[in-house]
């Protein structure tokens, strides 16, 4: 026979064995070894809530995944004229929606470059700075680079989206957004 | 017949559980990261296999804290 009351140090007032005692008691025991048992149980009970949020948390990714694929690609949208930027200039625009600030770069006379303005940090504003090659994050100091929009330093994982541009005549046209992870 | 433990017992099952399902845990939060970070990136092949681990991950947890549950119900009917 194995002794279960071998750590029942106190004694419930109605005197009946643990077993009988009502819920709230065998919750919230008085005996210390008891107590560890219990609290160590909730907590893996509530490990197992946390397991479950994270479950929920995938499906949602797997959701919106399914919704961007649906959507597919941006229209086609007219950026600016090519006189309105000079070499080595910049201009803010919004693609492919009213809340996506992006940025053109005109990095030589012919070379236009865009990129989101989102910092893919904390999506903070980056700030071109065309004589040191890059575009800085004030929020956190991270840094991309012009060239390719690829992080030089700071907290950011991902390179900055990348604008697809067309020129037509002396128009820019954004023609998409290409999301990398590397 | 089914095997009745201790308290002292019990308390080794239940620090032994709740660790695997600690590890669990993490495994599921370190995938979720990953799993964001490759989809805010444009990588629309990842999220679904990471979901389906993560459930299979849900059903090892649950069913650990199904077992867990199930030691008390067996000590109280078998007294």
């Amino acid at each position: 026979m194995v002794d279960t009351d071998r750590n029942q140090n106190s004694t419930p007032p109605n005197q009946k064995p643990p077993e009988e005692q009502p819920q709230w008691r065998q919750d919230f025991p008085i005996d210390v070894p008891q107590d560890n048992y219990i609290s160590r149980r909730e907590f893996t009970k509530f490990l197992v809530l946390t397991s479950a949020a994270f479950t929920v948390g995938q499906f949602w990714i797997v959701y919106e995944n399914w919704r961007r694929a649906r959507r597919g690609q941006p229209p086609v949208a007219k950026v600016a004229l090519i006189s309105q930027i000079p070499v080595g200039g910049s201009m803010v625009f919004q693609y492919p929606t009213e809340n996506e600030p992006c940025l053109l770069l005109r990095t030589g006379e012919k070379t236009f470059l865009a990129y989101s303005q989102k910092c893919t940090h904390l999506s903070c504003a980056v700030i071109p700075e065309m004589e040191k090659g890059r575009l800085a994050c004030p929020c956190h100091h991270g840094y991309f680079a012009i060239s390719d929009g690829h992080v030089l330093a700071g907290p950011p994982q991902r390179p900055l989206p990348r604008i697809k541009l067309e020129v037509r005549g002396d128009e820019i046209y954004a023609t998409g957004v290409e999301l990398r992870t590397a | 017949m089914k095997r009745q433990f201790s308290r002292p017992q019990k308390m080794t099952i239940v620090q032994g559980i709740q660790s695997i399902v600690l590890i669990i845990a993490v495994i599921q939060l370190w995938l979720i990261t990953a799993t964001m970070n490759s989809y805010l990136g444009g990588d629309d092949g990842v999220p679904l296999p990471a979901a389906i681990f993560s459930l299979i991950c849900l059903g090892l947890n649950l069913g650990l804290l199904r077992f867990l549950y199930g030691l008390d119900r067996r000590t109280k009917t078998d007294d």
